[in-house]
């Protein structure tokens, strides 16, 4: 589903990503894991589109996409999260969801018709509210939503602008603990019917959720495998035990 | 409701002239709807895009320039005024959109000024053209039986190009276009990643808020008989920002009340007994450029949706 | 002979740049550190030229006139800042635009009512009188003068930027202003010093433009979006930027003005060149500009983030 091969970043004379080889499997969630400062975030920068690499090919779903802008990356199917929730405040919780519907429903330069009496825009953003349990909330105006309500819409967007692949960047970030068991439960549901890449500081989460874990150190990966093998892993171990050994 | 009452308003401004016989007011309300069709048109990128552009009123330049320039070649005809004007202002936008929009923030604010100024300049050195002093047009933009020299006529015509863009404007903002617009003022990056090419529909807005401005310069030199590089200075850029932000950015109608509001107390501050004790009327009325300044800057530091934006309810 | 008169040209481009730097090193570093768009720095240039002017027709001391330009200015700049401008730094750009917008109105209706509306001239000092030679090139004794000034100005920021611990926060709140609030420092504070200096500075360059154009309500605004294109130009919040910022569209102003005409006579028609020569010297530098944010929208010397 995605490759990343020989992928090279550099800040100034520091490597932000190096090296870095990747294989994604269609239909596995695999999760993101290392120490602050491993290159996480330049990773998925570089995934999404908004940070290009120096060298090495983004290959997904058997094309090359290295050097595509991020809005056709999202159209051939690559959807994102972002760390910090980045709805559209402005709007009602249906206008959000109409957005991502809209957007992989032909072009938007249509200037006269309401967006919110087409049909085949409110249908599907009603669905997938439905889906995260917002339909009740789906009139009022996102400024009033509860921090966790924004992440579930987050969510439904995500959904509704039916990704083959969904980078989840540390959704679990500023959730009370209810929040984010509920959220974990409702990415196992999600497990399997498309191809998810986690980033995540919560390490419960990531051991119950992943099918196969990568380890991020300096930019390169240290290792990959299962939850089981990566504990056992004794590179990982030193990696964490070394910098934060109250992670584990 | 406000809006009706205001558009009620506009429309019995010419038998109400009549009956007083001020035939001045006529041109004065024609000319708040010219300059608050500009500042509509401006705020299609300011308040509904996020696009500060400080260089609108080149685009007025251009409408109204494409008037003088065929008049003084013999071409009289009101449809070959306004193609020239809209081609030449669609040809312009595109390319100066295109560059602009490779910025943001004030990198923008300050690029759309770069170009309205070197527009300007070439206004003034159109020597054949009149230069600095601009050009007198020998008669109005010909449209068969519809005589804009008669000023009645004219004001209606103004009256109904500004329905038309009203009404279009308040269809656009909801469509799926202005959607996308709203959403890319609200968070760009995100727009992007949901999948729109959010550049290119921002150049649509930017185009087709910089041929709103067009029609209006095309207007104004019909009304004044008269285009200058005046008409493009950046002051006029600032102003329709200010109207814009003085009426409401949220609002489709909102810049045409901030431009009655601009205009209007200008006219007051000149024109009006305010009651004020000799030599302080007079002050006031010798410098009311100062006080129109300090309005400015209290609707700026104190009053967040503009007037008409506090009085209607907001578009989304 | 005309190598004499380009050298002129480039010394007088030199010159404007100098004025343009003295205008623009403040508000770049009110750009950099608060994101804050103010227009109305050209007020303050115009406001020191009437306080320089004043005190100079009053006293007869070019000193005591410096002291009274670049003294009144920072002192209006803090009471600005204070009263107006601190309240608009955590909005938009557009009410920024419109706040300052708003202040040149206001101010230029003050020199009027203050000093009329009416030119006001002073006289180029008289120890400044005259002419220098320059290996052959004979060059006005005051214009060398502002260079001189422009530079020394330049030297002095450099040092308190990059040597004392004032420049060590300037330079890290142009750069992640969040920081230096995480620092502890009071942002606020900082910002009124810098936004002080910048006034105390334009003020200053008012007073050294005064005695080579005329003193009127209104002469801040040409000059300051002339400023703008330095800031934009050279980079955003970046002292370096406006220093060269502003000599590069001097020289090309000042250069182009001169000689672009007589160039464009010899590749097209006479009267095509009369008519396009004088439009496209006052164009360049906004060609210039836009040709540079096409390329590089942050600038010539863009501060480097984190």
């Amino acid at each position: 589903m995605l490759r990343l091969e020989d992928l090279v970043k550099h800040y100034g004379g520091l490597a932000a990503t190096d090296h870095l080889c990747l294989e994604i499997a269609a239909g596995e969630l695999h999760a993101i894991i290392g120490p602050n400062g491993a290159g996480k975030s330049t990773l998925i920068g570089q995934l999404s589109g908004e940070i290009r690499p120096d060298q090495g090919r983004i290959v997904f779903d058997g094309r090359d996409i290295t050097r595509e802008p991020v809005h056709r990356r999202a159209l051939a199917g690559l959807g994102r999260s972002y760390q910090i929730s980045s709805v559209f405040t402005e709007f009602s919780a249906l206008e959000n969801v109409i957005l991502a519907v809209q957007a992989r429903s032909g072009h938007s330069f249509r200037f006269w018709r309401r967006a919110n009496t087409e049909t085949q825009l409110v249908q599907p953003a009603q669905a997938a509210l439905a889906a995260v349990g917002l339909s009740d909330l789906a009139q009022r105006s996102v400024a009033s939503l509860a921090h966790g309500e924004r992440r579930q819409l987050e969510i439904a967007m995500t959904l509704a602008s039916k990704p083959k692949l969904l980078l989840l960047d540390e959704p679990m970030a500023g959730m009370s603990q209810a929040e984010s068991a509920e959220l974990t439960q409702r990415l196992a549901t999600l497990k399997g019917s498309l191809t998810i890449v986690l980033v995540e500081h919560d390490m419960d989460t990531v051991f119950a959720l992943a099918d196969r874990v990568t380890v991020l150190v300096a930019g390169r990966t240290i290792a990959t495998g299962t939850g089981a093998e990566i504990r056992a892993d004794p590179g990982v171990r030193q990696a964490y035990l070394g910098e934060q050994e109250e992670s584990w | 409701m406000a809006a009706t009452a205001i558009l009620l308003a506009l429309a019995a401004v010419p038998p109400l002239c009549a009956a007083l016989a001020q035939p001045y007011y006529l041109t004065l309300f024609a000319r708040v709807m010219i300059l608050g069709l500009a500042a509509m048109g401006l705020n299609l990128v300011l308040g509904f895009g996020g696009l500060v552009s400080f260089g609108h009123a080149m685009y007025i330049g251009v409408g109204a320039y494409a008037v003088g320039i065929l008049d003084a070649h013999g071409v009289t005809g009101g449809l070959f005024h306004l193609a020239a004007a809209l081609a030449a202002g669609a040809a312009l936008a595109c390319f100066v959109g295109t560059v602009c929009l490779l910025t943001r923030g004030i990198a923008f604010i300050m690029i759309t000024l770069a170009f309205a100024q070197m527009v300007f300049f070439l206004a003034v050195g159109l020597k054949e053209y009149g230069g600095d002093d601009g050009l007198s047009i020998s008669a109005r933009s010909a449209f068969g039986p519809l005589h804009l020299d008669d000023p009645t006529i004219l004001y209606y015509a103004i009256f109904a190009v500004l329905l038309l863009t009203l009404l279009a404007g308040h269809r656009l903002v909801h469509s799926r276009f202005g959607m996308v617009l709203r959403g890319a003022k609200l968070n760009e990056r995100r727009m992007a990643a949901l999948g729109f090419p959010v550049r290119r529909y921002q150049l649509t807005a930017y185009v087709i808020s910089a041929l709103v401005c067009v029609l209006s310069g095309f207007l104004l030199a019909n009304l004044t008989r008269f285009v200058s590089p005046a008409y493009m200075q950046w002051q006029v850029s600032g102003e329709l920002i200010v109207m814009a932000v003085l009426g409401g950015t949220a609002t489709v109608l909102g810049p045409l009340v901030g431009a009655a509001i601009l205009l209007l107390i200008e006219e007051a501050l000149a024109a009006f007994a305010m009651g004020l004790p000799v030599g302080v009327e007079e002050f006031v009325r010798d410098h009311r450029l100062g006080a129109l300044g300090l309005l400015i800057v209290l609707a700026a530091v104190g009053m967040r949706r503009g007037v008409y934006g506090a009085l209607a309810p907001s578009a989304h | 002979m005309s190598v004499i008169v380009l050298l002129t040209q480039l010394l007088n481009g030199v010159q404007l740049g100098v004025l343009l730097f003295l205008l623009s090193a403040g508000l770049t570093l009110v750009f950099g550190i608060m994101n804050f768009i103010n227009l109305s720095h050209g007020s303050l240039y115009m406001l020191g030229a009437y306080f320089g002017a004043a005190a100079y027709t009053a006293t007869g001391s070019f000193l005591l006139a410096v002291v009274a330009a670049t003294g009144g200015s920072l002192l209006l700049g803090l009471i600005v800042e204070r009263v107006a401008l601190a309240r608009l730094y955590a909005r938009e750009h557009l009410d920024q635009v419109l706040a300052t917008f708003g202040l040149i109105l206001i101010f230029n209706e003050v020199a009027r009512v203050t000093w009329g509306p009416s030119s006001v001239y002073i006289d180029v000092p008289g120890t400044l009188v005259g002419a220098v030679d320059l290996l052959g090139l004979s060059y006005p004794r005051y214009r060398l003068f502002i260079i001189g000034v422009g530079v020394a100005v330049a030297v002095a920021l450099y040092l308190l930027i990059h040597r004392t611990r004032l420049g060590m926060l300037i330079r890290a709140g142009a750069s992640v202003p969040t920081m230096v609030g995480a620092l502890g420092v009071n942002l606020a504070r900082l910002n009124a010093l810098v936004f002080a200096l910048g006034a105390a500075l334009a003020g200053l360059a008012g007073l050294l433009a005064a005695p080579l154009m005329s003193v009127q309500p209104g002469m801040g605004e040409p000059i300051l979006i002339v400023a703008l294109v330095v800031i934009v130009t050279g980079g955003i919040g970046s002292i370096r930027g406006a220093f060269y910022g502003a000599l590069i569209v001097g020289i090309v102003d000042t250069v182009g003005r001169a000689f672009l005409p007589e160039l464009l006579r010899l590749m097209l028609s006479p009267s095509l060149a009369r008519a396009a020569g004088p439009a496209l010297a006052s164009m360049l530098i906004y060609l210039v500009m836009a040709g540079v944010l096409a390329l590089r929208p942050q600038g010539l010397f863009p501060v480097k983030h984190g």
